[in-house]
């Protein structure tokens, strides 16, 4: 008799347990968030550009989820991964996103090597993956059919004609001498600047010098370059090693014009080259100084209500990762809405045959077709300098 | 002009291993071993000197003493724990010990001082300076070479001139002698690290403004620092001193009259060269042992 009536209310809270399971087990099917995924520096020298890129992506997801997030209802969740800024690292953190947390899509870092590691990854597994920082130009040009990477930066081979044509604006370049990091991404913009060079006829190059990031005193490559007769430098690196060019420059007394892309505004530049930080010019995409659109003043808004170290646009470090991974959010969520499902081959078509869409950047008519991956030209692109810790514009 | 240009970069940078150099010549000259991590000690002087001067803010002065007592003292501790063990059994290992203890150490700094880069604030040293021809000389590239040729000259007469540098020097000879002729083998050879460890701190507080600080800007510095501690011939300190120069002006001259493309093949290329026909170095001698 004991027995049985304690199998009976054995089964009686097993009966419970189960509908208790199930009904939670709907109700988290309902509500289920999108993932979306992230692989990006979080550490080392490049920390700063993997926190802005991921502050540009939560203010985005705030406003899309206080909407009611996508597909009828299901919220956005971002899953981070750090790839140190090491390609093997990054292809393992990407495979993880796409084969263990399923997400629909994923962004990239600042690291071109990086994320040309992860392309055919993402081409292949059919995920769509979104470039916000890495220029490198066969990122998106990658020759793949159907391409699965879109890119809402700037990219080098549009970067290298802008950065000549600067020079040759703004300084009167005639003759130009190129310090490029000794890496794919320097090497794909000594492709860049060659090939703009082609149709410059302002200005030839004369001069080609590479340096590592471990090297101490880069005065004998500016050597090299000063008597080659460059009156203008283009340089081409992150913060640290622009750094000691700077200071390589500042020592040897070489007042030359530079001109700068925009991997120095990755890290502590001014901090890092001293004095003469200011007197780089390089390329950005957006600046959050000066006259703001409305969609502008509400991200400001945004990013000093989220992040108590930000107070104003002062306090953004690397404004160009937080700015285009709020657009390049944007056009995700807008993408998984006119797929109207989470599978990738629909994410793509939809980002292929988007509308109009108003962004912080710019607005985008349209921001991708089947033929152009890449949402900015050179249009979009802005000059700017350091003045102390800020970045102000030099056009 | 060019090549005057060169030789000034080249005679800074020379200085620099130099120094970090006679680091190894002074502990093989004591006791037939050396701390490989040099590097992560010349790291540790400059991420200490930034930390005490800039985070912490304390007069330069202090920061400067305090970084070079903490870099002496860790050399002492890799002796006792990464070298003395091993070389108590008649064993090689203390090679891979002191490695270990580098990394260890750049780790350590990894998570304490953080990955990001920083770099020192401007000062007198790095902002002023002079022209020689058209060409500006930085007073820092003038005081590294001051400063690594004075401490050569001084170590060079401690060791030759005085009764404690001789006694130092006997007990690599054999120590057992030394022992009996009433030298303390044991604080010997903790004073040649603490010395070694002084030297790097020296080069780590002197590179701060030049590089920027990390964690791991010690690293290629230390082993271009053994390379010329061998070229050198590591048990001559003017031997040591002359090659850690040469060096420097070779990388700068192959730099700036072939181009970067060919500074470390070139360098490191000439280097298996001259070991290959000079197994013992530019200034070493054979090592003979006394029975």
């Amino acid at each position: 008799m004991s027995i049985s009536s304690s199998s009976r209310r054995w089964f009686l809270v097993l009966m419970a347990g189960a509908v208790g399971f199930l009904g939670t087990g709907v109700g988290v099917h309902a509500a289920e968030p999108v993932k979306l995924g992230l692989v990006a520096g979080l550490s080392g020298p490049s920390a700063q550009s993997g926190e802005a890129i991921t502050r540009g992506l939560m203010v985005a997801i705030d406003e899309i989820n206080a909407a009611g997030g996508v597909l009828g209802g299901r919220m956005i969740e971002l899953v981070r991964r750090d790839d140190e800024s090491s390609p093997p690292k990054g292809i393992i953190a990407a495979r993880e996103l796409i084969y263990k947390e399923k997400v629909a899509a994923f962004f990239g870092g600042i690291s071109s090597p990086v994320s040309l590691a992860i392309v055919p990854l993402a081409n292949k597994a059919k995920v769509p993956f979104m470039a916000e920082w890495a220029a490198a130009t066969p990122i998106t040009r990658n020759g793949a059919n159907p391409n699965y990477v879109f890119r809402v930066s700037a990219v080098d081979a549009i970067v290298d004609v802008k950065l000549l044509q600067y020079a040759h604006k703004t300084f009167g370049a005639k003759k130009v001498g190129l310090m490029l990091i000794n890496n794919p991404w320097g090497e794909s913009n000594e492709r860049g600047l060659k090939e703009a060079d082609k149709t410059n006829t302002d200005l030839e190059i004369v001069g080609v010098e590479t340096y590592e990031s471990s090297d101490v005193d880069m005065v004998p490559q500016l050597l090299r370059l000063r008597e080659a007769g460059a009156d203008t430098i283009v340089l081409v690196t992150n913060a640290p090693p622009g750094a000691q060019v700077m200071k390589s420059r500042e020592r040897m007394g070489w007042k030359v014009n530079v001109v700068s892309h925009w991997g120095i505004s990755g890290g502590r530049f001014p901090e890092l080259a001293g004095p003469t930080a200011g007197d780089a010019h390089f390329v950005q995409t957006y600046s959050f100084f000066g006259e703001q659109s409305d969609t502008g003043k509400r991200v400001l808004a945004a990013l000093v209500k989220k992040y108590d170290s930000i107070n104003g646009p002062e306090d953004i470090f690397s404004p160009v990762g937080t700015a285009n991974a709020y657009d390049a959010m944007h056009l995700i969520a807008k993408a998984i809405n006119q797929a109207g499902s989470t599978d990738g081959d629909a994410i793509r078509m939809a980002l292929e045959n988007l509308g109009k869409h108003e962004g912080l950047l710019k607005t985008y008519n349209p921001p991708f077709t089947a033929d152009n991956h890449d949402a900015l030209n050179e249009n979009d692109y802005i000059m700017v300098r350091f003045n102390g810790n800020t970045i102000l514009p030099a056009e | 002009m060019l090549i005057i240009s060169a030789l000034i970069t080249g005679f800074g940078l020379g200085s620099m291993y130099a120094l970090l150099a006679l680091g190894f010549y002074i502990t093989y000259s004591v006791s037939s071993t050396v701390n490989f991590a040099q590097g992560s000690t010349m790291m540790l002087g400059a991420v200490l000197s930034y930390t005490f001067s800039v985070t912490w803010g304390w007069p330069v002065g202090i920061a400067i003493v305090m970084a070079l007592l903490v870099c002496a003292i860790w050399s002492v501790i890799v002796e006792r724990i990464g070298v003395r063990p091993f070389v108590k059994r008649g064993s090689d290992l203390w090679l891979m010990a002191t490695v270990a203890m580098g990394i260890i150490l750049e780790n350590v700094v990894l998570f304490t001082f953080g990955k990001d880069p920083r770099g020192m604030p401007p000062n007198v040293l790095t902002s002023e300076g002079f022209y020689i021809g058209d060409i500006r000389v930085q007073f820092l590239q003038v005081v590294i070479p001051v400063v690594g040729l004075a401490i050569a000259f001084s170590l060079h007469l401690f060791s030759h001139r005085t009764r404690y540098g001789k006694a130092l020097l006997a007990v690599v000879q054999n120590p057992d002698a030394a022992r009996l002729m009433g030298v303390n083998v044991t604080v010997a050879i903790s004073a040649a690290f603490a010395v070694s460890g002084l030297f790097a701190a020296v080069a780590g507080i002197l590179i701060a403004p030049l590089f920027v600080v990390s964690s791991s800007m010690g690293t290629l510095l230390g082993i271009k620092a053994f390379a010329v501690a061998i070229l050198g011939g590591i048990t001559n300190a003017r031997g040591v001193v002359v090659a850690g120069i040469g060096y420097g002006i070779v990388e700068s001259l192959i730099t700036t009259l072939l181009g970067s493309a060919y500074t470390q093949v070139l360098t490191f290329g000439l280097i298996i060269l001259v070991l290959a026909i000079s197994p013992h170095g530019l200034f070493g001698r054979a090592g003979v042992n006394k029975v």
